[in-house]
């Protein structure tokens, strides 16, 4: 391995950093822009949306069962186990229905963005693609970042609703609890922050993992070695990302809104 | 679209449109890192005319396709493609320029995921106002050019290298641009493969008058060009009468070490006295 001065490494750095700001930026400016590639974005749409629903179906029951499970327990110590509905059904919508959604479909499809992208680049069709008049940017970066959003946002709801299912299965049927009890404080507990805090970090969450695939994938270079780098890259990025940005959109929420 | 273009015809046109290049590159720099690839280079493509660019591999000739094709940017100097700078274009602004001029790239890149017909098309629907039958017709038409109506419904991965190469060709015509550039067309395939695509070369030469940039490996296949023209009555290449040869808008460009160390017809070329060009031409 070469070894690069202190002062490359940062130019390397903030060179990075300003390519993907661009193209993070020029994924949404492309929306104002003709002509926009619908047939695209249903296709890719299609792709994020339906394929992603299994793994996102299982890991929402999964996280809501468990996370009933997890609490029963101590409630039982204080003798609450009424809240147990509350508890779920806040953690699933305010934190782990948007965060391991979008772990999950970063896994999925930030990587299949980066090696999609990536092998084109290598194989030279990402020119031939200029060459024949469209940006690549508007044909292929942006129905991805758009669907990503749009399915993200759904899938989500789709795993909270899922989790809370499942939470419900493992307290009536392992602690106990009546259906309808449980149902009813799960929903009641839900203010506005939660609802709007878990419907914001979809869109997020969205907008990262497909830029971050994309610019991964855009920027590949060094043949089919270096489409895998830039795979692995791409899932590592994002889902730290994810983590961080959730960090700090919910500091951001918390503070305009105030604690419960 | 009447008579046949007789090399008179030819010689004709290219003299009166010498004034009018659709390529222009002055004094053009470009490097790689460290690696200087190109050094202060100019030369003219008129209108009409087929330019073929010799060189060892290595020596910059894809390079100054992408350049011409704003793929690239130089360093320094100006390139101008159909009386646009284009190196001072944005990158938005160069797409329109694009659709004018037809690539085949060395190694095809043909879009994998899409069939024959979606690729040769890809340029036709991007436009959004040709009707399906006319983009149908018109990508048949491109293939059998190419004489490969056959592979419309393939995968590029289905079909052999020289087969891509021609798809390739059929893509970049499809819209009958008014400049083609054409990266080692032959590079690898057998004589009879390259035979077909160099005949497509002269007939769109002569036929449809369009210019263009030819990378090349074989002086062979150049000379075949300078020496031949496409009869469009009989439907085939055939050779000049001898006497009139050389006599096709056909000229030569050879690189070495970053400059051009050649640039003019069969005639300049044959009796050149430069060591390295009598060298490559033997
Ligand atoms: N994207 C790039 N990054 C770094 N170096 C490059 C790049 N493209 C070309 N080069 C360098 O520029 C030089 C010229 O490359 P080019 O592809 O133009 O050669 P060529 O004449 O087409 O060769 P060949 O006959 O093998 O096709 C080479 O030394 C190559 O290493
Ligand atoms: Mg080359």
């Amino acid at each position: 391995m070469e070894l690069t001065s202190p002062t490359d490494f940062a130019k390397d750095i903030v060179q990075s950093v300003q390519d993907y700001s661009l193209l993070a930026g020029r994924s949404l400016a492309n929306l104002f822009r003709h002509p926009r590639y619908f047939a695209d974005m249903m296709q890719q749409a299609d792709l994020i949306g339906v394929g992603s629903l299994p793994i996102v179906v299982l890991t929402g029951t999964f996280t809501g069962a468990v996370l009933a499970l997890n609490s029963a327990h101590t409630l039982e110590r204080f003798g609450s186990l009424s809240l147990i509905g509350q508890l779920v059904s806040v953690g699933m919508v305010t934190e782990l229905g948007p965060v391991l959604t979008g772990l999950m479909v970063a896994g999925r499809n930030s990587s299949g963005m980066a090696s999609e992208l990536g092998s084109m680049v290598v194989t030279e069709q990402i020119d031939a693609m200029r060459a024949l008049g469209t940006d690549p940017t508007k044909k292929l970066i942006t129905p991805r970042v758009i669907s990503t959003i749009f399915m993200l946002f759904f899938l989500t709801i789709i795993s909270d609703f899922v989790g809370l299912i499942g939470g419900g299965i493992v307290s009536s049927l392992m602690f106990g609890m009546d259906w309808h009890q449980y149902w009813s404080s799960a929903w009641q507990t839900l203010k506005f922050q939660d609802v709007f805090t878990g419907l914001l970090k979809p869109v997020l969450f969205g907008f990262i993992i497909a830029t971050v695939g994309c610019y991964y994938g855009i920027s590949a270079r060094g043949g089919t070695q270096g489409v895998g780098r830039a795979t692995t890259q791409a899932v590592v990025a994002s889902s730290v990302l994810i983590i961080a940005v959730d960090f700090f959109a919910t500091r951001l929420i918390l503070s305009i809104f105030g604690y419960r | 679209m009447a008579a046949p273009p007789t090399a008179v015809e030819n010689r004709l046109r290219t003299t009166e449109q010498i004034q009018s290049p659709v390529i222009a590159f002055e004094d053009v720099s470009i490097a790689f890192e460290a690696n200087s690839v190109l050094e202060d280079i100019s030369f003219h493509l008129n209108r009409g005319e087929t330019k073929a660019i010799f060189g060892i591999a290595g020596s910059g000739k894809s390079t100054i396709l992408k350049l011409a094709m704003g793929l690239v940017k130089p360093d320094s100097g100006r390139i101008d493609v159909l009386g646009n700078d284009i190196t001072q274009m944005r990158e938005e602004d160069l797409f329109e320029l694009r659709r004018q001029i037809g690539m085949v790239f060395q190694e095809s890149a043909l879009f994998d995921s899409l069939t024959v017909r979606e690729n040769v098309a890809f340029r036709l629907m991007e436009e959004h106002q040709i009707s399906e039958e006319e983009i149908e017709r018109r990508v048949r038409e491109s293939l059998r050019f190419v004489e490969l109506e056959r592979t419309v419904d393939m995968f590029p991965s289905e079909l052999s290298g020289g087969m891509r190469r021609r798809v390739a060709i059929a893509r970049a015509i499809v819209t009958r641009p008014e400049i083609l550039l054409y990266d080692s067309p032959t590079g690898g395939l057998d004589p009879v493969t390259s035979t077909t695509i160099i005949e497509l070369i002269v007939k769109q030469r002569d036929v449809y008058k369009t210019s263009s940039l030819l990378v090349s490996h074989r002086l062979q296949d150049a000379f075949v060009m300078a020496s031949h023209y496409f009869d469009r009555d009989k439907g085939r290449m055939l050779p000049l009468p001898p006497g009139a040869r050389g006599d096709v808008p056909m000229t030569f460009l050879i690189l070495r070490q970053g400059k051009i160390i050649f640039d003019g017809d069969i005639h300049e070329l044959a009796h050149s006295k430069d060591e390295y060009i009598r060298e490559y031409i033997s």
